[in-house]
Formats: C-alpha cells, sequence, structure tokens
C-alpha cells in the first residue's frame, strides 16, 4: 500500500491508495452500494479513479459507471480530516472483505 | 408555421394552446422551453426524485422480510440512485444548458447513463442497464403523472397532443377544457377518434411525428375534417379557420334542426337511432342530438378513472344517472370489455404477448367472477329504474354465452334472496364481433334476445389487421367483402330467429354505409352522438328501393376497393353536400 500524506495543516489531509477489485461479479450495483455508503460517512472528499476517468466515491451513478470488473485496479483518494481513515476502511471493504461476496476461486469450489 | 397532414377521425375545428402529454412507455423527444421556465422545470424534476424516493422508501417498507433479498437490495440501489446528488445535478445541469423540459432531460441522461453499461464487456455489470431504465421509468412515472393530473384540473382550454392516447388518460380529461385532440399514432377507430367523437371535439391522428415539432403552449389549430394540423399559424391563418369555423358551426346548427323529425326512410321506413356513450353525462348530447336511446352504454371508464376497483355502488350511479335522463327508452349496457390496457395487463397479469388474442372482456369477466357479478349486480339493480338491456361483449363461442347469461342467473338469484327489486325479464344480447360468433350466428340466436354487430373489432379480427398500426391500418376496412359476408349472415340468422339486431360499430356512423346497411335489413343504427344528426339526413334522403338495389349489387363485387368507390358514389348521388 502506497501512502501519501499532506504537507499543509492537520485538516487538509490527502492521501491515496491502489486497490484491486477481487471478487468475482466485479463492481456491479451492489459492491458500488456499498462503497458509496461506506464513503459518504466520511467528511472528506473521496475520488476514485481507474486509467480513463476519475469519478467521486460517495456518487452511485459514477462509481458504477467505472464498471470495474474482477482484477481492476483501483486509486483512491481521500482529501479532509478523516481521509486516512476513510482510506482504511475503504480498502479493507474492496480487499479483505471483497464486498461479502465470492471471490473466482471461492465461486468455483461453491 | 408547420403544416402536417394526418387522419381526420372526428369533425370540427378548434384553435387553442396545445397540451404536450408524453408516455413513459415510448421515447421522449427533445422538446424544447423557453429561458424562463427553467426553474419550474428543474423544480418538476427536484420533486420527481423527492416524490420517487417516498414511492420507494414505502414500497421497501411494505416489503416482507422473508421474500426480501434480492428485491430489497435492489430497492435500496434505486434509491441510492434516487439520493445521488451528482446525477440529479447531471439533469438539471442538462435543462440549464440546453433549455430542454424535465422529461427530456431526465430520459437522455438515464439512457446516456444506461447505454454507458450496455458497452461494458462484463456480463454481470452489462445487464445493470436495467436497472438504470427502471429508475427512468420511476421518474418518468413521477413527471407525466403530474401532467395527467394537470389535464384533470385544466383552468383553460387546451388542445391534447400526444403520441397515443390510452383509455385511461382520456377518462381524466376535463371535457370542459379539452377542446381537440392530435396524436401521432392510431387510426379511424383508434381510442383516440372514440373518445374524440363522443366527446364531440375535433380529432386528427396518424401525424407521426407531431410531437416532436410541437412544444407545450404552441398554439395549434386542429381541423378534423379535413385532417390537417397546424402548429403555430400565422395570424392570416388563424383567421382563414376562423372564418371556416364558423361556417361549419352553422352547417351542424342547420343539421340540428331535423332533431325532432324521424329517422325514417323516403318510402316509409323506420329506422331506429340510438347512441353510443362512454360518460353518464354524454347521455343529455344523445337526446339533444335526437337519439332515441343507448345502444351502446361502454362501462369500461368505470374501471379506468379511479385507482380502485368500482364498488357495486359506483356502477349503481353511473347507471342510473343514465337511465334517469332516457326513463323508458332503451339503454343498452354492455359489461366491462376491457384488455390490452392498463388495467387487465399490469394490475392483474404479467403482461400478456398477443393481448387482443388474450383473456380480455367477457374472457377476463368469466375468470374474474368477483369482478362481473359486481357489474351484474349494479345493472340488474338499474334494471327498475328504466328500460335496461344488458350486453356481453366479444363472445366467441356457444360455452361462453351460457356461462355469461348463468352468472347473470345467479346474481339474479343474490338479488332475490336480498330481496332486492329488479328486472326479471331484462334483454340479454351479445355483441357480434369475432368471425366465430358471426359464422354460428344461427345457433346463438337461439338462446339470446338480442344481437349487436361490433364492426371495429369484427373488420380487426376478420382481416387480421390491427387497427391501431399505421403500417398496415389500411388494410382495415368494413367494405372488404369477407366481412360484408359475415354481416349477411348475422343479418339473416337473427331475422330467421326473430330477434333484434343492431349495429353499434363505427361502420354505422360512416355515411357511405348507410345505404349498404339498410339494403342489408339492419333497422337500428347505434352511433356516436354527434353524427346522428347527419345520418338521420341520410336516412330521410333515401328510399329502401335504392337501399336494396346497393346491398344487391354489392354483394356481387369482390374487391374492397370497387366496393368502396362504388358506396361513395351511390351516397354522392343522394346527399352531395355530406361529401
Amino acid at each position: 500500500m502506497r501512502m501519501q500524506t499532506g504537507h499543509d495543516s492537520l485538516e487538509k489531509v490527502a492521501c491515496e491508495t491502489t486497490v484491486e477489485i477481487k471478487n468475482a461479479d466485479g463492481l456491479h450495483m451492489r459492491p458500488a452500494m456499498q462503497f458509496v455508503d461506506v464513503a459518504s460517512r466520511f467528511v472528506s472528499d473521496i475520488t476514485v479513479s481507474n486509467n480513463e476517468n476519475t469519478v467521486d466515491g460517495k456518487s452511485i451513478m459514477q462509481m458504477s459507471m467505472l464498471a470495474a470488473s474482477c482484477g481492476t485496479r483501483l486509486k483512491i483518494k481521500a482529501e479532509g480530516p478523516d481521509a486516512q481513515e476513510a482510506l482504511n476502511v475503504l480498502r479493507e471493504l474492496v480487499e479483505d472483505k471483497h464486498f461479502d461476496e465470492p471471490t473466482p476461486k471461492e465461486k468455483k469450489t461453491q | 408555421m408547420e403544416i402536417k397532414k394526418g387522419i381526420a377521425v372526428s369533425p370540427g375545428i378548434s384553435i387553442a394552446k396545445s397540451l404536450v402529454i408524453d408516455a413513459e412507455d415510448y421515447r421522449i423527444p427533445r422538446r424544447s422551453i423557453q429561458p424562463s421556465q427553467r426553474l419550474t422545470e428543474i423544480q418538476r424534476v427536484k420533486n420527481a426524485f423527492t416524490n420517487a424516493i417516498d414511492e420507494l422508501t414505502k414500497l421497501e417498507a411494505a416489503l416482507d422480510q422473508t421474500e426480501g433479498g434480492k428485491i430489497k437490495d435492489i430497492f435500496a440501489v434505486h434509491l441510492r440512485f434516487l439520493r445521488d446528488r451528482n446525477l440529479k445535478k447531471k439533469i438539471t445541469d442538462l435543462i440549464r444548458s440546453e433549455l430542454v423540459t424535465a422529461e427530456y432531460a431526465v430520459s437522455t441522461t438515464m439512457r446516456e447513463i444506461a447505454s454507458h453499461f450496455t458497452r461494458v464487456k462484463d456480463a454481470y455489470i452489462s445487464e445493470r442497464a436495467a436497472d438504470i431504465y427502471d429508475i427512468e421509468r420511476r421518474l418518468l412515472k413521477q413527471l407525466l403523472g403530474k401532467r395527467r393530473e394537470d389535464v384533470e384540473h385544466l383552468t383553460e382550454k387546451v388542445a391534447v397532443i400526444a403520441r397515443e392516447l390510452s383509455p385511461t388518460q382520456t377518462a381524466g380529461f376535463n371535457k370542459e377544457f379539452v377542446k381537440g385532440l392530435a396524436t401521432d399514432a392510431g387510426g379511424r377507430t383508434s381510442h383516440t377518434a372514440i373518445v374524440a367523437r363522443s366527446l364531440g371535439i375535433p380529432a386528427v391522428v396518424a401525424l407521426e411525428d407531431l410531437t416532436e415539432i410541437i412544444t407545450g403552449g404552441d398554439t395549434v389549430i386542429i381541423d378534423g375534417n379535413r385532417g390537417i394540423v397546424i402548429v403555430n399559424p400565422d395570424e392570416q391563418t388563424i383567421q382563414q379557420y376562423e372564418e371556416y369555423n364558423r361556417e361549419f358551426l352553422a352547417l351542424e346548427h342547420k343539421l340540428d334542426e331535423i332533431r325532432e323529425k324521424p329517422a325514417i326512410t323516403r318510402d316509409g321506413t323506420k329506422i331506429t337511432l340510438l347512441g353510443n356513450i362512454e360518460f353518464p353525462d354524454e347521455a343529455e348530447i344523445v337526446l339533444q342530438k335526437g337519439g332515441e336511446g343507448i345502444g351502446l352504454y361502454r362501462t369500461e371508464f368505470l374501471y379506468l378513472n379511479r385507482e380502485t376497483e368500482p364498488t357495486e355502488q359506483d356502477h349503481y350511479e353511473a347507471y342510473a344517472e343514465t337511465v334517469s335522463v332516457f326513463k323508458n327508452r332503451p339503454v343498452v349496457i354492455r359489461t366491462m370489455d376491457l384488455g390490452a390496457d392498463k388495467f387487465t395487463q399490469s394490475k392483474r397479469f404479467a403482461p400478456e404477448p398477443n393481448p387482443f388474442l388474450g383473456l380480455r372482456s367477457i374472457r377476463f369477466c368469466l375468470q374474474n367472477l368477483v369482478l362481473f357479478k359486481t357489474q351484474l349486480h349494479a345493472i340488474l339493480r338499474a334494471s327498475v329504474l328504466g328500460h335496461v338491456k344488458v350486453m356481453f361483449p366479444l363472445i366467441s363461442n356457444l360455452q361462453e354465452m351460457m356461462q355469461a347469461k348463468f352468472i347473470l342467473r345467479d346474481v339474479m338469484e343474490d338479488l332475490d334472496e336480498e330481496s332486492t327489486p329488479y328486472n326479471r325479464d331484462i334483454k340479454i344480447g351479445i355483441m357480434i364481433e369475432t368471425p366465430s360468433a358471426a359464422l354460428t350466428a344461427f345457433t346463438l340466436a337461439r338462446d339470446i334476445d338480442f344481437f349487436s354487430i361490433g364492426t371495429n373489432d369484427l373488420v380487426q379480427y376478420t382481416l387480421a389487421v390491427d387497427r391501431g398500426n399505421e403500417q398496415v391500418s389500411t388494410l382495415y376496412s368494413a367494405a372488404d367483402p369477407a366481412v360484408l359476408r359475415l354481416i349477411r349472415t348475422v343479418i339473416q340468422d337473427a331475422y330467421k330467429a326473430q330477434i333484434d339486431l343492431s349495429v353499434c360499430g363505427e361502420m354505422a356512423s360512416e355515411p357511405e354505409f348507410i345505404m349498404l346497411l339498410l339494403g342489408l335489413g339492419v333497422r337500428t343504427i347505434s352511433i356516436t352522438s354527434p353524427m346522428i344528426p347527419e345520418i338521420k339526413q341520410i336516412i330521410r334522403s333515401v328510399t329502401m328501393e335504392d337501399c336494396n338495389s346497393v346491398a344487391r349489387k354489392i354483394l356481387t363485387m369482390n374487391s374492397e376497393r370497387q366496393i368502396s368507390s362504388y358506396l361513395r358514389n351511390a351516397a354522392r348521388k343522394i346527399l352531395p353536400e355530406a361529401f
């Protein structure tokens, strides 16, 4: 995990991290909803980008339009007082919990 | 100024501001607004979002915990979209920058998002486009629903413009303010045409792309005599039309003078002229126009102009109102004839693949006995107020007719038990509107009191033509030899069995068919009230001898075109001013 700490005051922390989509079905509607719900709990501005686009991590429309399939790498950027915490929780949701959905491996053994 | 040509389906001229109604089932055309309307349209979008969220929250709360799971997830996703500020902003930005209506902005934005999904390679994700369409419909429903309420609460005269009008939409019209109708789709016998004629307002259909070139609020001339619609006419055109309208009204007035005179041919044969109605308040108009009773009382509006199913009392009050106008003159109440519409399709069943051949009309009633009996109970109760007859639509075989009669007897027993008075000898009739009924009319006639030929459906089912489909509607013609042969069979079989017969379809209100129908033996005609004076005038101008010879001649002809032109010429000779 790459991390970058902002150099202004504590209120304006900006950091980013890159995560990989692990669940087999990718970032479809329900995972997008979970992501947006979690992101919306934080006051920091959160953006998510793939190679082409950067979108608002609190907008389900934009998040779902990323249409990130399994294996896609996304850069999450947070800016605000709780930026670091937001990134931790979001990374956990995407990579550790993989949206409470099976990974391709788990799906095969089901 | 733009002039569009369509099919004239209801006579008269109207000059009014347009009110455009879109439908969520069709693509919403791009429609511009004035800069001053921007804030109103943006507010409409905001309200639509708020109301859609309310609606969805209620639906979600009503969901059973056990069946929850998947559906709950879907609702939750939809709610997130509706609460997404980015989405709302995308839509309102479009209104601000492009000056388009709320409907168009919602539709284009949602479709743009959906098409983004369909382009994704991952099948699982691309299927999500369906969710976006769902959300689009939900928002449009709010926007258009409000528009429909607007039509119910009009305060100024308007011409209603739509892609197509459904019974649900027209049932809510405030008749005092709707002065004309014009639609992109439809034919001579479309629902729009029927409603316009029964309201006596001008209508033009089959205008193809009218809804795309018109903007709400534009002044529009609807010329229901010549089938022309003029959008944003110039001052000179408006003046010409005002003059033309005065002449037209003067001619109508002249026809009204024959109101008190009987419908008798020159050689003394009496024809009974009845009116077709849809709403109870039209009964008065039938009398004003010189109708001698009601030959077809359509009862569908009772089911379409309210959220819940009509109660027995709702039925009774509507029938009592109509019957009281006619006292002892006949009122033929036709039982519910719905099908291929919102009431039967979405309230009760998964949509049928082929609704015109599906569970509609009497078939629907025979499978929904509570609903059917409720209506029959009210009809019987109203039967003591005057001369009420009951008629079953779309009978296609003997069993169906016997079953319907059996259920009527059942309801009579219920009334006996409640000691509610009713007319035990009420006359029971059926519509002949399927080829199977026409071909077995001889058998059906033995167990029924009267026939009424419904030519609209009979033509559609005989010729296998959807009358609302512009691409094949030219094949739809009552002058087709196959249709005429079926009609002749029915008339002869009714005559042999000594039962009453009437014709209640559009055919009977078209001047060129009157001589033929009389010549074939028809003595009772039921038509929309605005046509009564004109048809009476024709009857009073012909002799039975002429009519018989027209009918004999027609029966030897084998092509629709030949028959049509012969009928037109014959009628023109008798009554040149009507053509």
